[in-house]
């Protein structure tokens, strides 16, 4: 309780200039809010949110829970052992998505899959199969405790890093990160993608397996904090970190039973690919959130996930509901001739890193890469700063050393969101808009707002429901 | 703000969308670009209703409009100046709202209380923003454990009890909504008067009320410990007295405060009765100065907190003399405060008759949207519906000013009676603004054949910035009679009224 006597430490003031001026000419420290107006239509929502009695702990239960999680690597196994998955069954990046209104990479990607899983001998005659939709499936790779960067297409031989959550045993899951260029995340799906497909299910899969078996639980959390310390934001740059999991491997790898020239060939491979522990990130990521999930009141985002054509997010306060908006495309650069016309909508799960504080939100961590995202160095600083005014907290392990060892802001507040009309900023790839070309760019991009109005609605209804009970 | 259209004159008006900020910005906005040469009259101004209407009525074309746009309205002496007021809007903009553009800047401001709370030591919240979003804002301070003060009118009822069920949870203190004033820790917040330390503790359910009597005790030589101010609706039955109870537990708590006084406007009876029970529960003694009919009005109970503190009851100070003969006819008063227009209306009741006012104390002679009535007229210009997207008529006198000269254009006006309220966050000059419309306004009714009181109840202290003798000296100078005490300067309008029946 603070008395009608303790020294006035200061006020902060929101609203009209005239008081914070009265307050400064009494010589009090006065720290002014840069005040707008919410969101359009979110008023009597955010006021229902904000007196919520469940609010202020179901958050900061959620940000504990979130920051507690230590995302160890415990194995890599196929897909259709560690999610059950057969074959016909299909994961993809994003919100749930219907075959005929997958855009071009994602359909690029799913055909390419099917090729591989063996149920069509040319990709090309997969759309049929995917457009009859009776003997195959398609389900969202978070449905599944996965992610997938980019279509993020998942079938049954694929092999997937596998998280452990060394206190509650909770799994999550993603494949293994197949380089740059002409590949299935992209939508490629020429028979050099598919023969690198096979390559990694037949070799790199089972070497990596022995080594990961061998060397015990690895910490991606710490890794990432390295990462953040070293010029990674872990979205779009994961060179230190791709280098940190080799390091850690490589004693066991050089011991394994397999072939030295397959050895190397995985040794070329990774160390060939800045972006390889992204697959580690995304799923350490997701880990963490999923820690928030279901915690009645929080107004916590716990995934961000886009299919290509919709831009989708989930909340911890409203279990399992996705809010979803068309996709945007991407500002940014583009590789050789390509413009924002060859640019596919936003797509992929790996905005799993915003969400949980990485990646465009720990972007003045990364300040080699803020131009090829299309920024400066001072935007970059700045782009941090703003995030934090729409997070509920900092991630102190995540230290960020150019903003004085800042924690991540971490936590995406659907209130904080719509009260500001700040968007969650994104580092994102650009997939090209047609099956079967790969990647065309690189850029930034946010959700469409309207999802976090549409969150809000539903987080408010649930206060009034429980208010009315 | 000239209605005059000549007509050469060229008019631009464009809305903004998306562009915010806050209306006393606003207001300097548009006195900044109306000086600029070639401009005849500007008003930017965000599209509220209210703010539609003064734009409409002063002859603009409106477009189509949201209420978060900002519109912009220039009458200029011809097209040609377009460019370089477009420019001095845009400078008038930038001057007022200190924004700092995101390129190149680590550092932006905090968008939030939450955010500014921790960014900074800020141990309290202070909440001005339009109604709707008050209630946002200040559960940010809540939530970091601080007391907030929400000066913001018009929010909903029930966010204002869900709020004070936050604050009693957790022993903190929400001062408001519809907070005019207060002083923690020595520091004023909102409208308020730089008094000296004290004795006297207290709680206000009423901004002017609390300011009326932190003055009147000032000038006895009594000072204060705090002024914890609980918003115009605390003592209805709907609140419960919340925000209330919190403030005079906390003045309990304080071995320097020697008495609690809660001054509010008329209070729900049975609220009254359980906070004069609650009272007894304090260790410290509790005095009541509730506003209603056959009760002390705020002078009289100043002086019995004097009395009750063994201390002498000075003369209430007053400057100049209006006329001593008026011509017959009505009392109309303006009110910046609404409890001082309160303490008038119950005075003048008890003896004119029923007042018409648009804050009446019974609801039968409440006035409609011309605000005019055949009968004693008192208006709170400060009320909800006055100032809905318009800074505070203590801020901004021009409504309560174009009513003073439509007034006293009226040959009915016989006598009006004002508040001029002085302090931190008030108008830095009101005499400046005040004075020339009164004198006008006595000028206007004598060249009409007419004697026209008018009584000024100024409410400030020596330690204002404004200096209450500068400002009270400059009122009586334009023929106005100028009180310390709201009642005496009511009674004075009264007696003069009486006299001409």
């Amino acid at each position: 309780m603070t008395t009608t006597h303790s020294p006035t430490t200061g006020v902060a003031s929101a609203g009209a200039s005239i008081f914070a001026d009265a307050l400064d000419a009494q010589a009090v420290p006065v720290t002014r809010v840069d005040w707008r107006p919410p969101m359009e239509g979110t008023e009597s929502d955010l006021a229902t949110v904000a007196t919520d009695p469940l609010r202020q702990e179901a958050n900061q239960r959620a940000l504990e829970a979130v920051l507690a999680v230590q995302a160890m690597v415990v194995d890599v196994a196929p897909a259709h052992e560690v999610l059950g998955l057969e074959r016909g069954q299909f994961l993809h990046a994003g919100p749930p998505l219907a075959w005929e209104n997958a855009s071009g990479p994602m359909r690029g990607a799913l055909m390419g899959a099917a090729a591989l899983e063996g149920l069509v001998d040319d990709p090309e005659d997969a759309a049929t199969l995917f457009a009859a939709g009776d003997q195959v499936s398609m389900e969202p790779c978070h449905h599944r405790q996965a992610v997938g960067p980019m279509a993020g297409v998942i079938s049954a031989s694929m092999w997937m890093w596998v998280l452990e959550d060394p206190v509650d045993g909770r799994r999550t899951y993603c494949s293994l990160n197949e380089g740059l260029g002409k590949v299935l995340r992209y939508g490629a799906y020429s028979p050099e993608v598919l023969t690198r497909l096979r390559w990694m299910s037949e070799t790199l899969g089972p070497l990596l397996a022995e080594a990961v078996r061998a060397t015990g639980p690895i910490d991606a959390t710490a890794i990432l904090g390295q990462m953040l310390q070293m010029g990674d934001e872990a979205h779009n740059r994961n060179r230190a970190g791709t280098l940190m999991l080799l390091r850690d491997i490589a004693p066991a790898l050089a011991r394994s039973s397999a072939d030295p020239a397959d050895v190397a060939e995985a040794f070329a491979f990774m160390g060939g690919n800045d972006h390889f522990f992204l697959n580690v990130a995304m799923p350490a990521c997701k880990l963490q959130m999923d820690a928030a999930r279901g915690i009645e009141g929080s107004t916590m985002v716990v995934a961000m996930a886009r299919n290509g054509t919709e831009f989708g997010i989930q909340v911890a306060g409203t279990d399992n509901e996705w809010f979803t908006g068309p996709a945007q495309v991407a500002d940014g650069l583009f590789l050789g001739d390509f413009g924002p016309e060859d640019a596919n909508p936003d797509i992929g799960d790996s905005a799993i890193t915003e969400t949980a504080g990485i990646g465009g939100f720990s972007m003045a961590t990364a300040p080699a890469i803020v131009r090829f995202v299309g920024g400066s160095v001072p935007d970059a600083l700045a782009t941090t700063r703003r995030m934090g005014e729409i997070t509920l907290g900092e991630n102190s392990r995540w230290a960020i050393p150019v903003l004085d060892f800042l924690g991540a802001p971490t936590g995406i507040d659907v209130s904080k969101v719509c009260r500001t009309g700040i968007l969650p900023q994104i580092n994102t790839g650009m997939a090209g808009r047609l099956a079967g070309v790969g990647q065309v760019g690189a850029g930034l991009v946010t959700p469409p707002g309207e999802i976090f109005p549409s969150a809000l609605a539903a987080l408010a209804a649930r206060t009034r429901a429980r208010a009315a009970s | 703000m000239t209605r005059s259209t000549a007509d050469t004159d060229f008019d631009h008006v464009e809305c903004r969308p998306g562009a915010y900020a806050d209306s006393v910005a606003l207001l300097q906005v548009s006195k900044d670009v109306a000086a600029v040469d070639g401009v005849r009259a500007a008003q930017v101004a965000m599209a509220t209703p209210l703010n539609l209407d003064v734009i409409a009525s002063m002859g603009f074309d409106l477009p189509e409009t949201s209420p978060n746009d900002m519109v912009v309205a220039l009458r200029l002496e011809s097209e040609s100046h377009l460019d370089s007021a477009l420019a001095a809007v845009d400078a008038a903009l930038v001057a007022v709202t200190r924004r700092t553009e995101s390129a190149g800047s680590v550092e932006e401001p905090p968008r939030t209380i939450a955010s500014a709370i921790k960014r900074s030591e800020a141990a309290m919240g202070l909440v001005s923003v339009p109604g709707a979003n008050a209630v946002v804002e200040a559960m940010d301070a809540l939530d970091a454990g601080h007391d907030v003060m929400v000066f913001s009118d018009n929010v909903p009822v029930a966010q204002e009890i869900a709020l004070k069920q936050v604050a009693a949870e957790r022993d903190l203190l929400v001062m408001g909504p519809d907070c005019g004033t207060a002083m923690v820790d020595g520091v004023g917040l909102g409208f308020a008067n730089t008094v000296q330390p004290g004795p006297v503790g207290l709680v206000a359910a009423s901004g002017t009320g609390c300011q009326q009597l932190m003055c009147l005790l000032d000038h006895a030589g009594v000072g204060m410990t705090a002024a914890l101010g609980v918003g115009g609706r605390d003592l209805s039955v709907d609140v419960g007295a919340m925000a209330t109870r919190q403030a005079m537990r906390r003045l309990d708590a304080d071995p320097a405060t020697e008495l609690i006084v809660v001054v509010s406007k008329p209070p729900a009876a049975q609220v009254a009765s359980e906070l004069r029970d609650f009272a007894k529960t304090l260790g410290t003694p509790v005095h009541f100065a509730l506003l209603g009919a056959g009760q002390p009005d705020l002078t009289a109970s100043a002086e019995e907190i004097l009395q009750t503190l063994g201390r002498p009851v000075p003369q209430w100070p007053t400057w100049g003399a209006s006329a001593a003969t008026v011509s017959p006819g009505r009392l109309r008063g303006l009110f910046a405060g609404g409890t001082l227009c309160d303490e008038a209306m119950i005075m003048a009741t008890d003896q004119l008759g029923p007042v018409h006012s648009n804050i009446p104390l019974d609801p039968q002679y409440a006035l409609d949207s011309t605000l005019t009535a055949d009968g004693t007229v008192m208006i709170d210009f400060g009320d909800d519906t006055m100032t809905a997207g318009r800074p505070h008529p203590m801020i901004d006198p021009t409504i309560r000013l174009e009513y003073l000269a439509r007034t006293a254009a009226d040959p009915a006006t016989s006598a009006v009676l004002m508040d001029v309220v002085l302090g931190h966050g008030a108008d830095a000059d009101p005499a400046a603004t005040t004075a020339p419309a009164i004198r006008a306004a006595i000028a206007a009714a004598r060249d009409d054949g007419r004697e026209l009181a008018v009584l000024v109840a100024c409410v400030g202290t020596a330690s204002d910035p404004q200096v209450l003798d500068d400002q009270a000296a400059a009122l009586a100078d334009a023929g106005a009679e100028v009180f310390l005490s709201n009642a005496r300067a009511a009674g004075r309008a009264i007696s003069l009224i009486g006299a001409t029946a």
